[in-house]
């Protein structure tokens, strides 16, 4: 029989974390999973119980989401336009009793390269805070999560916190899922997009993040750039090429191959232009 | 509903014991559980708070069987640790109803609307549902589809569900049961449908004894190997709760199958292993002992040897052998042959090839296989979900080396079957754990489990070849088709028989020349899956049928029609159809949904082209026809009905109701012949101790066949009564406690029932029917009668295609069938629809690889939200021999529908893909190599 520990403190936490070295455990939407057909007996640290660890705040220059946030927390609250992508994302995850349970943190920390919340944070360029006993550090979320089902998190440290740094009230996300049935469906691929635009309707800023397509979400720095000063409207997708998604590498598998993937995450590139120009445009147009 | 010891029941006085525990509330009532904080939530409610109306479909959030509120949220209970509970509120499909029991709207709703088919999922949709009928009063479709998008059903095609939750809100229609004589063609409400709404229902895990002992099955992780199992004793002393280890020389007869002379497959492989998943030995202890023992820490040792990995592998010049006894690893062949070929293909105006591969497919049904034995005296009593106890009887009698008579099977309620529940799984197992060890015995799969080792649809390589002259009319085919039957025989001969029979399509077709053959492979054993192999040979006639029609510029819809079976057209078999042939009814029901689609898809296809946008519409269509039963073999079904002593009537029926509905039909048209209101009838359903045999829940039969000797059962009671009082035909029946009222014009006599003497149990009179389809062996050449009654059918499907994704989407589906007769239209509507659901899979998503999609998330069946709009024209062409010119519907539904959606997609955008399911990458690659991109 495992240890079960519900603290409800960070402090707490992370002491038990250096103490026994447990796994981390939240919605239980990766963990069970993990464990069909036997009863667990991992030593585990339950963060549900902690207090201040859930819910979104407003922290100045940044949107604070709590570690043990979940998804229908995401999809309930009121925010703005800039986080449209990750509420579509929390919407495409699972079904509404993932939704409910599973949390953005341990989509994170789970790390798996087809995790539907990455490619949304990483384009709004989210921090991950890392705690343990004795040290809290800051980490951009694409140096957090390093491989697939690996992340820089160190033994004896827990996420507390994820961090969206705002941007103009112009700002705006959004994100696309390809799924080879609706609800409950493992991406082929997924992109997700944030666009900011001056007076004049010029792109000042864009992020464009591909998941299910290599390792890892990735950014596609190449298109981001050919996008600022552009103005954004329909044309955005005749800029989309193929040596923009160099940063892809994705594989044969079950879902799709990897040719697939690629056109695919293209079209939905495209898409995804065409949608985020047609909201950064919307009330100023 | 005792809460087990684990659990105390925490309500007024706080209990000192429980202090230790999780306490939380249940439905309203406090309670305080003492057990592991990280037990699935499921578990704890199952076992120790015996609340088992929360079902377990896959431990993984992947089914949402599971469902529960969490301080009215919907999560997985599968999910959530016991320790998430404290302090929460828990409600389970037990607290839906009133506290005086009475129904939600919800579940009256269900009830109403035909929404619970096997049960399975009903409490996780109804909680489901229940979580945005509390938020939203008033919800719409798109609102229903989310809040039911993590449940999977198997059976439904969700449509009924949907309607159902959207129903809710208005008030319930009352559930009046018809009068005597009007129970047949009513929409009545199933019979058993209440304990599927309350979560009473019993299920194959659900009746477990708290005193069994648990068996775990250890599997073999290769698809071929040698293994030498060594000393078990220092696993035994290290492992007490661990009592006894069962291998290949434990089993009395070490063989069960199909068929009687093919007993092939062994209940606990004997040093060598066929497949990846096969059963090599069985831990039998306490269940904690057994589940926490890891296969690696066993004493086996295993030699993996090459796999045959495929029919072509198999049938490989020099292949290795899979069954020592079958040389060129073939399990059976066979075929028919009629008219002169060389001829047919002469005069031909166009030919069709078609070449189709299609993948295994598994069930999928949502509860696990499962069930408990227990020996009693010198006999077995098996508790268990199945879809055949007569055949589960006498193969467990068979492997234990005793008389049939020593078995009793006891079916539990059955969470889906759809063939996958014909096989042996864990009775054997159970059976022989019992009687070695003298105590309950049980066993529950786990999904994974269920995945690996149980029975599949048969991967078919089929290449066919149609001729048809410049007027349209077919004038020969050849159709070859080779089936993947894996490690054992299975179902296989089935399957190879069956398809030569129906290759052609339901058809005229003057020279056929049709061929089956089962191979065996070192894959998992390929069974029954709904439809036997034909709904892949229809993918096969039904591409080519499309293709001669265009080659011919005729109508895809007219072609058919103009070819389809007629009263008085000889079969392939040389058999002349006499009756209800209702093909191009059903063809006709379609034209104008067809044409309107077609002017709708052009409308929107040239929009799409002008605009440059990415989608395109299409339309397509499928045929289908189906012989009820077994193919040229006797399959009887024998039924009774008895009166008792307190004028309590009872259908004694060996039918099992797998979801499909016929506990309901047959106490409709039981009353009916009888002559009194069904609701009278109580039901006495697969006990193999207590009822007489109506053959397996298979080949669509127990509406035609089991049904029709319920009809004759009833009406044998009715003769009987009406000899007793001296009364004409025309006399009318009603019962009032133990007196039955008998009137004929004006004459009106009484008889005491308790004043009569008993002839069986506590009935004082008792009706028997029995029912053999007339059918014949077929010779050499397959010519005969292979079966007494055919279903028809044909489905129209519209899609939207994503051209720039390969994506699919079904729009609509229409679906005329020729069912005889609808006993029960809502049931008959339940079937087609479920049936639809199932061939969108087979089209569109569902492909079972061993070792890689052995979970429900990484092998797919639709959601809700991947169901089309569908709607059903029944068609009653009746069937003289059927009861009230019924015919069956089970496997029906399914077959036209891929065809269908694969013409629509071809229509769409001028790619048909030989290849099922039509995955996204596999679509765009065809696209764009015919871009030539």
């Amino acid at each position: 029989m495992g240890l079960y520990l519900r603290p409800q403190t960070v402090e707490e936490a992370v002491a038990a974390l250096a103490a026994h070295a447990p796994a981390v455990l939240a919605g239980g939407t990766d963990f069970y999973p993990a464990r069909v057909g036997r009863a667990p007996d991992d030593d585990v640290l339950d963060i549900t119980a902690i207090d201040g660890l859930r819910g979104i705040d407003d922290d100045g220059d940044y949107w604070r989401i709590g570690a043990a946030t979940t998804w229908r927390d995401i999809i309930d609250a009121p925010l703005p336009p800039l986080l449209d992508g990750l509420k579509l994302a929390a919407r495409e995850i699972g079904g509404a009793q993932i939704q409910n349970a599973g949390t953005v943190a341990g989509n994170l920390c789970n790390a798996s390269p087809a995790a539907d919340g990455v490619p949304a944070l990483l384009a709004l360029d989210a921090q991950v805070i890392l705690q343990s006993a004795t040290a809290a550090r800051v980490l951009p979320l694409a140096k957090f999560i390093i491989g697939n089902r690996r992340t820089a998190l160190r033994t004896g440290e827990i996420m507390t916190a994820i961090l969206v740094p705002k941007r103009s009230s112009r700002a705006v996300g959004d994100f696309l899922k390809l799924g080879a049935r609706r609800y409950l469906v493992i991406s082929i691929a997924m992109v997700a997009g944030v666009m900011d635009v001056d007076d004049d309707g010029r792109i000042t800023s864009a992020a464009i993040a591909v998941g299910a397509c290599a390792e890892v979400a990735r950014r596609l720095p190449a298109l981001e750039q050919a996008l600022l000063g552009r103005r954004a409207d329909g044309a955005l997708q005749d800029i989309v090429a193929e040596p923009q998604f160099a940063p892809l590498q994705p594989i044969d598998d079950v879902r799709g191959s990897a040719a697939y993937r690629l056109a695919a995450a293209a079209t939905l590139t495209r898409r995804l232009l065409v949608t985020l120009s047609r909201k950064a445009a919307g009330p100023h147009a | 509903m005792t809460p087990h010891d684990a659990a105390i029941r925490h309500d007024s006085a706080p209990d000192l014991a429980a202090a230790s525990g999780v306490r939380f509330t249940v439905n309203g009532a406090s309670v305080a559980v003492v057990a592991p904080p990280l037990k699935r939530l499921a578990q704890v409610l199952r076992d120790d708070l015996g609340l088992t109306g929360t079902k377990v479909g896959c431990d993984a959030g992947d089914c949402g069987a599971c469902t529960v509120l969490l301080d009215g949220r919907q999560v997985c209970a599968c999910l959530t640790p016991l320790g998430q509970a404290e302090g929460r509120s828990v409600e389970t499909v037990e607290g839906l109803a009133a506290g005086d029991g009475a129904l939600s709207r919800l579940q009256q709703a269900f009830l109403a609307h035909g929404a619970a088919q096997c049960g399975a999922c009903t409490p996780g949709m109804l909680v489901s549902a229940t979580d945005l009928l509390r938020r939203c009063s008033a919800p719409s479709r798109q609102d229903v589809l989310d809040a039911i998008g993590g449940t999977l059903c198997r059976c439904t095609g969700y449509q009924k569900i949907v309607d159902a939750v959207l129903a809710a809100a208005d008030a319930p229609a009352a559930s009046a049961s018809p009068p005597a004589g009007a129970a047949v063609g009513a929409r009545v409400r199933r019979v058993d449908g209440v304990p599927r709404v309350d979560g009473t229902a019993s299920y194959g895990a659900d009746a477990v004894p708290a005193d069994a002992l648990w068996l775990r099955v250890v599997r073999s992780p290769h698809a071929h190997a040698r293994f030498t199992v060594g000393d078990l004793t220092p696993l035994r002393q290290a492992h007490p709760g661990l009592v006894r280890v069962l291998c290949a020389g434990d089993v009395p007869f070490n063989g069960f199958g199909i068929y009687p002379d093919i007993k092939d497959q062994p209940v606990l492989a004997d040093g060598l292993v066929r497949y990846r998943g096969e059963a090599v030995l069985a831990l039998v202890g306490t269940r904690e002992a057994v589940l926490r023992l890891r296969d690696d820490a066993l004493p086996i040792t295993w030699t993996p040897l090459p796999p045959i990995v495929d029919i072509d592998a198999a049938r490989a010049d020099g292949a290795a052998l899979v069954q020592a006894a079958k040389p060129g690893n073939l399990l059976i062949d066979g075929g028919v042959r009629r008219g002169d070929m060389a001829a047919a293909f002469r005069q031909a105006a166009a030919v069709a090839e078609v070449v189709v591969e299609t993948p295994f497919v598994e069930h999928a049904y949502i509860e696990p296989e499962a069930g408990w034995a227990r020996r009693v005296d010198d006999r077995l009593e098996i508790t268990v979900t199945t879809q055949t106890p007569y055949m589960d009887r006498d193969e467990v009698a068979s492997v234990m080396r005793l008389q049939p008579t020593q078995v009793r099977i006891i079916p539990t309620a059955c969470g889906g079957g759809f063939g996958g529940k014909l096989d042996q799984s864990v009775q054997p197992l159970v059976a022989l754990a019992a009687w070695l060890l003298d105590r309950p015995v049980a066993c529950v799969y786990t999904r994974p489990e269920s995945m690996a080792a149980t029975t599949k649809r048969h991967p078919a390589h089929i290449r066919a070849r149609f001729a048809a002259t410049a007027q349209g009319l077919l004038a020969g085919c050849e159709v070859d088709a080779a089936f993947d039957t894996g490690a054992y025989a299975s179902w296989g001969p089935t399957v190879a028989n069956r398809v030569p029979v129906h290759a052609m399509g339901p058809y005229g077709v003057p020279a056929v020349r049709t061929w089956g053959a089962a191979i065996f492979t070192h894959n998992p054993p390929s069974g029954a899956f709904r439809g036997f192999g034909v709904p892949q040979a229809a993918i096969a006639h039904e591409a080519a049928m499309d293709s001669l029609a265009d080659q011919l510029g005729i109508d895809r819809l007219e072609f058919r029609h103009r070819n389809a079976l007629r009263v008085g057209d000889a079969t392939a078999t040389g058999q002349v159809l006499t009756h209800s042939t209702g093909l191009a009814a059903c063809l006709d029901a379609l034209r104008p949904g067809w044409s309107r689609a077609h002017e709708a898809a052009a409308r929107f296809n040239a929009e799409a082209q002008a605009q440059g946008t990415h989608r395109r519409r299409g339309v397509g269509i499928g045929c289908m026809w189906y012989g009820i039963g077994n193919t040229s073999m006797s399959n009887p079904s024998t039924m009774r009905v008895g009166l008792g002593r307190d004028g309590t009537l009872t259908l004694y029926s060996g039918a099992v109701d797998i979801g499909q509905g016929s506990n309901t039909i047959m106490t409709q048209i039981a009353a009916d012949a009888l002559g009194v209101e069904m609701n009278r009838f109580r039901l006495v359903a697969g006990d193999t101790d207590r009822t007489a045999d109506a053959g397996k829940t298979s080949a669509s039969r127990q509406t035609f066949v089991s049904g029709k000797a319920a009809e004759l059962a009833g009406a044998d009671l009715r003769r009987q009564i009406l000899r007793l009082t001296n009364a004409g035909a025309e006399a009318t029946l009603a019962l009032d406690g133990a007196v039955l009222t008998v009137r004929d014009g004006g004459t009106v006599r009484r008889i005491d029932l308790a004043g009569l003497p008993v002839i069986a149990g506590d009935d004082v009179l008792v009706g028997v029917g029995t029912f053999d389809p007339p059918t014949t062996p077929l010779d050499a050449d397959g010519q005969g009668v292979p079966y007494a009654s055919y279903a028809f059918a044909a489905q129209m499907a519209e899609v939207e295609v994503d051209i720039e994704l390969g994506t699919t989407r079904v729009l609509r589906i229409v679906a005329a069938h020729d069912v005889g007769r609808a006993i029960n239209p809502m049931q008959v509507e339940g079937q087609i629809e479920g049936g639809i659901a199932q061939g969108l899979g087979l089209a569109l998503m569902e492909e079972y690889l061993p070792g890689r999609t052995e979970n429900l998330h990484d092998y797919l069946i639709p959601t809700a939200g991947d169901m089309p709009v569908i709607e059903t024209i029944l068609v009653e062409d009746r069937d003289p021999l059927g009861p009230s010119g019924a015919k069956g519907v089970g496997e029906p539904g399914l077959v036209p529908t891929a065809p269908a959606i694969l013409g629509a997609i071809d229509h769409a955008v001028g790619v048909r893909l030989a290849r099922v399911p039509v995955l996204p990458h596999r679509l765009l690659a065809a696209l764009r190599g015919k871009e030539g991109r």
